[in-house]
This record gives C-alpha cells, structure tokens and sequence, in this order.
C-alpha cells in the first residue's frame, strides 16, 4: 500500500503540469491550495500564547476548561481536552452564538449555584470527591428522571460533552489519537485491506 | 445630421441557470455556432478561493462548524463548495399552513453542481412510461430509446464511473472503471448477497481515468468541498469553461432573472433582471431564451411573466406550470458493526461518495407499493468531523478516559443507509406565487404546498424494514434513537434536494406547458432545461437525465435555428 502514497509535492507538480497542457479547464494549480494552507498554518503559529477569552470570564473559563479535560482527559495514548484546544472553540463559537451563551454561560452558573447549595463552595472549589459527586449526577439522562432538579444540568453537561467531543476529535491530536488516514493523494485506491472476518 | 441609435446588441440565446442543465446548454449551443449570454443569479466560481479542498479541521477557527456553531449537524458545513443554502437571507420562500417544504438553492457559477453528491443514474425504459405500466400518474412524450443516446454523450463527455450489470430498469451507460470496495462496503455486499438485494458498483460522475484534459481522481474523498483538479463533475469546471473557449460566451453573474419579456409577435425578445451588485434592473435581449434556473425557480419566472397574453404567467396557457412538483422519498437508518472495531487503521477514503450501491431490485415483481426505490449507504473510518461523534456521546453518556476510549472504538463502526424512491405527482403538492411576500429585489417569491402520498409512506416504510434486515445480516444491530422522539417516517418534502416536475413536458398543450423538446407549447422560443420538464421523478438522482435532457433540446435549438425557425 505504500506504494501507492505518491509524495504531496509531487503530485503538486504533476498536476499543474497537466493543467497548463492546453486545458480549457478551470483547473487550479494546487500550489494555490498549498499556499492558503501554509497561510493558515503561519497564522496559527502567530497565535500561540496565552488564549483570552471571547465570552467567558476568567473564572468561568477555567471551570470550562476543566471541565472540556475532565469530559476528555489526557491518557497514556494521547493528550486531552485543553491540548486539543477545544476550550478555545467552544468559547470562540459561544463569542457568536446568543443561544450558546445562555445554554453554556448559564449553565457553568448552574453548577457553581448547585456546588454552592449542596457544598457551599463553587465547582472548581470543591474537592475531587465532590467534583465526581456532581459530574456523575448530571452525566446521565437517568438521573433527571429520578430527579426533575438535575435535568437543567444534565441538558447543559450533554450539550458541552459534544462540543468538547467536537474540539477534540476535530483537533489535531484527537484525529491521530481515532487513526485516521487520509486526507492524501493516491493514484489508486486500494479498496479494504484484507482484515479476516470482512 | 442623422441620429445615432445604439445598437442593441442581440445574442441568438440567453440561457438563465449555470448549473447541470444551463451549463449542458452552454456548452452545446456554442460549440454549435450560437452567440450565448447566461444569467447567474450568483458570483463567478473562483475554486482557488472558496474551494477548501485537503484543509484539515484544525487548521480553521470554527473547525468546520462554521460561525457560531450554525453549521454543526447541517447538510454542509464550512467545508462544503460555496454558496449552497438551505436558507438564503433576503431570498425568503413560504410555505401554506399544513405544509412543510425545505427548498436548497444555489447562487454561484455552476449552481447546486458544486454540492451534488454526483451520483448519474440513467432513468430506465419504465421510468418513461409510468401511467402505461401501472396507470398512475403519466407517460412522458419521449421514450428511454430517444434520450439514450444523450445519456451517451454525457457520459462519455463529463465521465462516470460504473459496471455493465443489465438491472432491469437501471441501464447501463458509457462506464470508467468503478473503485475498489471499501471494508464498509464488503461487508454491506455480503449482507446483500445472502438477501438477495441486488448491491453493485456505483455510478458516479468521477474520474477514475483522466478525461479530456482533467485528471483521475487522487481519493481524497472531498468532492463536496469542490475539487480543484476537476475530477468530479460540476457545470462550473466542466462545461462553462468549454463554452467560454468557443469565444461566443458571455457569462452574467450576480445577475437575477425577474421576468421573460414577450416580443409583440408572440416570441419571447428579451430578460429582464436584477444587477444584484447595484440594485438595479438591466435587461438582455436574445432570439431565444433557455430557462435552467432550477425547477422551482425556473416556474417562478414563469410565473412572474405575466403579460396580456399569459396573464397567468408565461407559457401557462395550460396551468400546470407550478404543479406536479415531486420530491425524492427518502428514509435513513444506521448500524453498528462490532466487527469494524478490530479493523487496522487505513485509508478508507475513496472517492467522494459510495462505491457501492443498491438499485431497484424488485423491478417488476408484486410489491405493497408502487414504483420502486434505490439504496444509498457510508460511514466507516472518514475524516472525523464536527458532529461526528454526537451519536457516541449520547449513548454512552458519562465523560473521562473511558468515555474517550469509547469514541475511539467505535469510530468507524458505524454505516448509515439512506432510501431514495419516487414519488407519484399528486394535487396537493405544488407551488404558486405568493401573494404577499416579495424578495429583497422585489419579486414575488413561491409558496409551497406539500403532502405525500400513501405509497410513498408504505415506500418508506419498506425502506426502514430493508435497512434493518440489511443491518442484521451484516452482524450489526441498528442504531437506535437514544432520544425519547420518534424517527420521522418519511423526509420533509424538498429534504432530498430532487424537486421537479413543476414546467412538465407532454404531447398535449392542455395538460402540458412543454413539447418533446422542452420547448414552451405556447412561445416557440422559449425552452426549460433543467429538472422542472421531468414527468416522472423515478428512482434515479435526476442530474444526469436533467443534462441528457438539455443536450437533447440544445441540439433541437440549434436545427431550429439553423432552419430560421427561432
């Protein structure tokens, strides 16, 4: 199968080369396409550095980001939640989205009211015991049939277990952590690997 | 001293529409010596810029979920080719009470050809023949012999990937070499073979060769971001820039066609349209005139010609110009596969959409229903995405490294089935003018009826219960909803993006606002060429028919013409 990986630059240029052949065809050097990529690439590196927030205040978005870390951890396989960089897009999204900011930013004040009455002190003041106390109360749509209370919390835990999903598999390390492999040129494609049993 | 009169310059056609069906025009028309003007109610296509072909999730800010999370379990996300929308701001569309209609338009050069999942079915004989066969709904004035030999040229010209396998009603064309199965796919063709469900290579409008001048596919999956080697078809690529080669092109773009205006000899002589980067109305004057703008909006216009003569709307002497608007039946479903899990990872890509699919396999065999329908299925280990572990999250719940770990082994297990039938034209689905609401340019916008009928409902139920025995006999169980809300049983009319039907063609005028050639019964000038002419909406995606088609009435304009008939 290797084989069939052709080196991206190559094929850049035979491509163009073919393109500029007499074509008619609208067909795109794909150095253009290299270009806006390295152009985006460069931007990001220029970004690294301490994140402000768009939306959430400090303090809030540091109950955020542990909670993005705790909905996805870091593992011996790979790095979690915040390496990921999905605190960043949740609060970027939030930043734009009225309906966002009131599911998110009026939850993550649902917790800390929550911690407050049953703890007397905000999510990120309690202790890991009471964190996983918590967490596994409004983790499970069955908790908020038992109990109507929880359900609120238990809308706003789903709602940002997906966007942290999304963050995170969509990052870098969350797609090599999946394996995928693609996004590539191939001059053939090798159809299924032989894997018994399919 | 004499006055000088400027010259009003005459093209011999003006085509309004850049996609499958104005683009096929264009093409045809030029190469045929005609001087052609064409209306794009969008932007030019500038694939370097709104292409994002190869870009990775990461590399842009919402990673695909676009602003504000709005695009996050749409049917296109930031990566998909520009400007296809279900919603077009100032470009409203309503719906009657009672009625749910969704209507995905386009406005860019090349149309919804950028966003097609490029599946090209050929319509079979039946298909042509429907109210002979089982005495519903009507015969078209043409027959599978007379179109076949444009599905011919389209084939061979634009390339589309396939096997000879003789379906009954699923012909074969002019074929590429199909792909190799994914493992997804292997799996899903033994569960057909031990059914009895007929399951074959695909046919899409890809390129497995290089073809005139573009080159073979590289598999990287992504056709619906647009591709920037051309090697899946779209009018944008394909056929516009072969027309503009001819020298005799002239493409208008941002331009909204308002109104067709009729010519005091009976003859259409000019369009009147919205400069949309002005705000202002200009108007073009051609010979003859090819409506391509999309079914429904090619019925608009019509309707919105309003004169002395056609008080309801241009060549509608008949009334049924709006009526008969059908929709593909669609119905989904998904499985788990276990045996997936253990799957090394690889490179599943492909090409951008199945290699495998599902055709009518009880063709002329006693069913509960009418008509037929085709399967459509994927999944398997795809660039994750936005979205793309919703499902996981939901039926495991919970958060943590086990949580982490789930997403993980089960990333790729899971293959989607999706139903594509026809429906059978009935009253109670259709569109009018609205008669009070106009868009943002002043025009009066469609109202849709909708309601389907009972044997797409029992089609779709046959689907359900398909997809489930598919599911099963591939060793998977099937996804259940972990959501207390009830699967629709049948898609939103308009869901399938196959609307048509709504400028028929027919031999007689009463019944009919187009002849053979789709072309007006009432104005002889004035041709449809695009889906809005179909009879039938078979159970095959109608974009190759809608090209064939074109082809077939860019031909017959080009005899007119050369005749001095136009």
């Amino acid at each position: 199968m290797a084989a069939n990986f052709i080196s991206r630059r190559s094929v850049l240029k035979s491509l163009s080369m073919g393109a500029a052949a007499g074509s008619v065809l609208r067909v795109i050097p794909l150095e253009a396409a290299e270009y806006v990529h390295h152009l985006i690439a460069d931007e990001k590196a220029a970004k690294a550095g301490d994140y402000m927030p768009k939306f959430f205040p400090p303090q809030q978005y540091k109950t955020l980001q542990t909670l993005c870390e705790t909905i996805l951890p870091a593992d011996v396989d790979a790095g979690g939640a915040i390496e990921a960089g999905a605190p960043e897009f949740i609060d970027l999204l939030t930043s734009e989205n009225p309906e966002y900011q009131l599911k998110l930013g009026g939850g993550l004040m649902w917790l800390d009211s929550t911690c407050t009455d049953r703890y007397g002190k905000s999510y990120l003041g309690c202790d890991a015991q009471e964190q996983k106390e918590i967490l596994d109360l409004i983790a499970y749509r069955r908790n908020a049939v038992s109990d109507a209370s929880l359900s609120q919390g238990v809308g706003f835990f789903s709602f940002l277990r997906d966007l942290t999903a999304d963050g995170f598999f969509t990052s870098k390390i969350g797609i090599q952590y999946l394996g995928y492999i693609g996004n590539t040129f191939l001059t053939d494609f090798p159809g299924c690997p032989p894997v018994p049993g399919v | 001293m004499s006055q000088l009169i400027p010259v009003r310059k005459i093209y011999d056609v003006c085509i309004i529409g850049s996609g499958a069906g104005g683009g096929t025009a264009a093409k045809v028309l030029t190469e045929g010596g005609l001087n052609v003007v064409m209306l794009e109610a969008g932007p030019v296509l500038n694939p370097e810029k709104d292409f994002k072909e190869h870009i990775w999730p990461y590399e842009l800010p919402h990673r695909g979920a676009g602003v504000g999370g709005g695009l996050r379990y749409q049917i296109g996300d930031e990566f998909m080719a520009p400007n296809g929308f279900w919603e077009i701001e100032g470009e409203p569309y309503t719906t009657a009470p009672g009625s749910t209609f969704r209507w995905f338009r386009s406005r860019i050069e090349g149309g919804r050809t950028n966003h097609w999942g490029r599946i090209a079915l050929r319509f079979g004989p039946a298909d042509f023949k429907a109210r002979s066969t089982d005495g519903m709904g009507d015969d078209w004035p043409i027959t599978y012999d007379e179109l076949a030999p444009y599905y011919d040229k389209v084939e061979s010209f634009i390339g589309v990937f396939g096997s000879k396998e003789n379906v009954p009603n699923s012909p074969d064309g002019v074929f590429l070499p199909p792909p190799k199965a994914r493992c997804t796919e292997t799996i899903i063709k033994k569960a057909c073979d031990q059914l009895k469900i007929t399951c074959i290579p695909s046919r899409l409008a890809i390129l497995t060769q290089p073809l005139n001048g573009r080159a073979a596919c590289h598999y990287c999956a992504q056709c619906g971001r647009g591709c920037m080697t051309a090697s899946n078809f779209s009018s944008s690529q394909v056929m516009i820039p072969v027309a503009q080669a001819t020298g005799r092109f002239t493409l208008i773009a941002n331009a909204m066609a308002r109104e067709i205006v009729l010519g005091k000899s009976g003859r259409v002589e000019a369009v009147s349209y919205i400069d949309k980067t002005i705000r202002s109305e200009n108007r073009v004057y051609a010979k003859a005139v090819v409506v391509a703008a999309s079914a429904c909006e090619s019925a608009r216009l019509l309707l919105n010609s309003r004169s002395t003569s056609f008080s309801n709307g241009l060549a509608n002497s008949s009334g049924v110009v709006g009526r008969y608007l059908t929709d593909s039946v669609g119905n989904d479903l998904a499985g788990y596969f276990p045996q997936l899990e253990k799957m090394p990872a690889h490179n599943h890509d492909g090409v951008g959409g199945m290699h495998l699919y599902m055709p009518w396999w009880r063709f002329g065999r006693k069913n509960d229903f009418l008509r037929g329908y085709h399967i459509e299925f994927g999944g398997g280990r795809d660039m994750p995405g936005v979205g793309s572990f919703g499902g996981v999250c939901a039926r495991n719940e919970g958060y943590g490294v086990s949580l982490k770990q789930k997403c993980r082994s089960s990333y790729g297990t899971v293959i989607g089935f999706s139903g594509r039938g026809e429906m059978i034209p009935n009253e109670k689905s259709f569109c009018e003018l609205d008669p009070n609401v106009v868009d943002q340019w002043g025009i009066p916008v469609l109202r849709f009826h909708w309601e389907w009928g009972e044997n797409e409902l029992k089609m779709a139920d046959d689907m359900h219960e398909t997809f489930r025995s598919i599911i099963e006999a591939g060793g998977g169980t099937v996804l259940s909803n972990p959501f207390p809300v009830q699967r629709p049983r049948i898609s939103e009319g308009g869901a399938i993006i196959h609307e048509l039907g709504t400028v028929r063609m027919g031999n007689d005028p009463k019944s009919s606002a187009l002849n053979k050639y789709c072309q007006a019964h009432d104005v002889r000038n004035l041709f449809v060429a695009d889906a809005a002419p179909f009879v039938t909406n078979a159970d095959k995606n109608p974009t190759l028919t809608i090209m064939a088609l074109s082809w077939r009435t860019s031909e017959y304009l080009i005899d007119q013409a050369r005749k001095g008939e136009i």
